[in-house]
């Protein structure tokens, strides 16, 4: 199976210098912390959420070589479990998304464990399936979910400390480090001895089960980790929002967040970050402007970026910033 | 017995969608290693084409059975020539990617056109009503389309072994650099072949038009299903896809039928145990590796 990156993910990049390092994470976070002044809160807690969500998925897209498309299942099942800890237990929301990611990760085990019996374009649909086999679960367990009309009214509780509870700007900066700290286990799962591996399994699946490594097994633990993280950014939504939809998990929502995915760049971890802010911040903007149709807007914008960008924002960036700096080097 | 066999006949009309639809997904990937998300738009435009025919020309099913397929293969060629080529070369991936965004504008540009709600379609005569069959009563459009799409299964199934073309068509699917090295033409062949899925989806939409509601969305899950049967009968394997075609209506029928919650869900767990026993499908052959 040829690989879905056209440049080297996570390159050893030549221009890094040890300044770059810090001042790109400090900029992330300086951007995290302004968002909710420069865009309505709500907004902003979306792009931070859905971020997450591109992140989880470029784990497995970007350095394992696997496209799912499947990952609505784990975030709106999250999104659910999420809104009825929060509902029935009464619980602060942390420990109510926590249980969400938990479940997501649970419900992941035996998907990926099939899955990852095929690769390439076989996982791609095998994931959809079972995405929508999820779906068709939340839609039939109304008694549970709410069926078509959602989970409603999902209390907002933070140990009763009230202007998070009630105001969503001071909810963010309350919500804000779950999805910081999942972007941080990302990051650390990619640069650890076992994100290695997973990228060696992506680059030539034969020669890392030659060395040794339990190829199936590295799989569906990326596969859980990836579905962990997606389950914190949907708790985190359902909870923001107040309120679980079935198009949370709907194939839809999967195939958003790999646009998300390809559009900041496969393989950069921030391209996440910039491909969730680009889609959110245009579906405010056609929101607003009364415009019907969305679905138009975001197909045009996988096509062409599948035609003439297949590098994404960041990977473009990234690509012009590395072809400098070798060309600096003597 | 009688409703055994009602349910029967039921999910193979049924099976007859998946049957035809999976079989054009399973010559586009097999000639040009497309995986075709669209492929459930095609089917929805197929129907769409048929109601508005039906419609504005006053053309009965009959001719949509003619003229939807004529139309939806000259999409395909128009699609396969603007976008899929561009994209042949690179991982499968891209164009898995390319196709669901051409979906996702297909299905809206039909919800702001034609609206949500279904489009009317009305049955010829002819195929009205219900048929005794030595006391089985059973609705004539279902044999109907239980007979005319066995039949097309039938002469595709003549044209890919027994002539020139489907030789070529196989060689070109199963080993084309060894076609190509034999002098065979290959690549003037990826935009028929692709015309000629994409007519055969329109052809299941057409099928289906007096059968289902007729909207915008009546081939998002369509298209999911038929990934589920593909997955069942074998990728590669055009024989499996009919054959899986058929059994997963007939699961979705007593499905319906003795367990209404759970239909939906059967399918994908019947693919999740077709995974693990044969991975590479009830007729496929297994995938290289890696």
């Amino acid at each position: 199976m040829t690989v879905i990156t056209e440049a080297p993910a996570d390159a050893p990049a030549p221009a890094r210098t040890p300044a770059l390092r810090w001042i790109l994470p400090a900029a992330g976070l300086t951007a995290a912390l302004a968002l909710p002044w420069l865009v309505y809160p709500p907004v902003a807690l979306d792009i931070v959420a859905l971020a997450l969500f591109a992140i989880a998925l470029d784990l497995l897209l970007g350095y394992t070589g696997l496209l799912s498309f499947g990952h609505a299942a784990f975030w709106g099942s999250s999104a659910y479990v999420t809104g009825l800890i929060a509902t029935h237990y009464g619980v602060p929301f942390p420990l109510a998304v926590l249980g969400g990611a938990v479940f997501a990760m649970i419900l992941a085990l035996p998907i990926g464990y099939v899955s990852v019996r095929r690769s390439g374009i076989y996982f791609a649909m095998v994931t959809l399936a079972f995405a929508q086999m999820v779906y068709f679960i939340g839609y039939q367990w109304s008694d549970l979910t709410g069926g078509e009309n959602g989970l409603q009214g999902v209390p907002r509780s933070f140990f009763g400390i009230e202007p998070v509870e009630t105001n969503s700007f001071y909810f963010y900066y309350a919500a804000l480090p779950i999805l910081l700290c999942g972007m941080a286990a990302a990051w650390r799962i990619v640069h650890s001895p076992f994100g290695r591996v997973l990228v060696s399994i992506r680059d030539n699946t034969p020669r890392a089960r030659a060395l040794g490594y339990d190829v199936d097994r590295y799989k569906t633990i990326a596969f859980v980790l990836s579905a962990g993280l997606t389950g914190l950014a949907g708790g985190v939504f359902a909870i923001s929002h107040g309120f679980v939809a079935l198009t949370e998990l709907h194939w839809t929502t999967s195939g958003d967040v790999v646009l998300m995915t390809v559009l900041g760049g496969i393989g950069t971890l921030w391209g996440g970050i910039v491909g969730a802010f680009l889609t959110v911040m245009l579906a405010d903007q056609l929101a607003s402007s009364g415009f019907h149709g969305i679905d138009l807007i975001t197909g045009s914008v996988f096509i062409l970026v599948v035609l003439l960008f297949r590098r994404g924002v960041w990977g473009t960036v990234r690509h012009q910033w590395q072809r400098r700096g070798s060309a600096r080097r003597p | 017995m009688t409703a055994i066999l009602q349910y029967a006949v039921q999910g193979l009309a049924a099976g007859s969608f998946y049957a035809l639809a999976a079989l054009g997904l399973a010559v586009i990937f097999g000639v040009l290693g497309v995986v075709n998300f669209a492929h459930g738009a095609f089917y929805m435009l197929g129907a769409v084409t048929a109601a508005v025919l039906l419609d504005t020309l006053g053309l009965t099913l009959w001719w949509s059975l003619l003229a939807v397929p004529v139309l939806m293969f000259a999409f395909g060629v128009v699609v396969e020539r603007l976008l899929v080529q561009w994209l042949l070369r690179l991982d499968p991936l891209y164009n898995l990617l390319l196709t669901f965004g051409l979906t996702l504008v297909l299905v809206e540009l039909v919800k702001q056109r034609y609206g949500v709600s279904g489009l009317p379609y009305r049955l010829p005569a002819g195929l009205q009503g219900r048929v005794d069959l030595a006391g089985v009563v059973l609705p004539r459009y279902q044999l109907f389309v239980l007979l005319f799409s066995v039949l097309i299964c039938a002469l595709v199934w003549l044209v890919m072994t027994r002539s020139r073309i489907g030789m070529i068509v196989r060689a070109a699917t199963e080993k084309p650099d060894l076609a190509r090295a034999l002098g065979i033409n290959v690549g003037r062949w990826v935009t028929p072949v692709f015309g000629f899925g994409v007519a055969l989806a329109g052809l299941a939409g057409a099928l289906a038009a007096p059968f289902r509601a007729i909207t915008a969305d009546m081939g998002s899950n369509f298209a999911i299903i038929l990934f589920a049967v593909v997955v069942i009968g074998g990728l590669g394997s055009i024989v499996g896809a009919v054959v899986a075609g058929f059994l997963v209506g007939l699961v979705e029928a007593f499905g319906q039928a003795y367990a209404p919650t759970f239909a939906q869900i059967l399918i994908f767990v019947l693919m999740a145990l077709v995974i693990l026993v044969r991975p590479a499908g009830l007729f496929g052959r297994q995938e290289a590796t890696a």
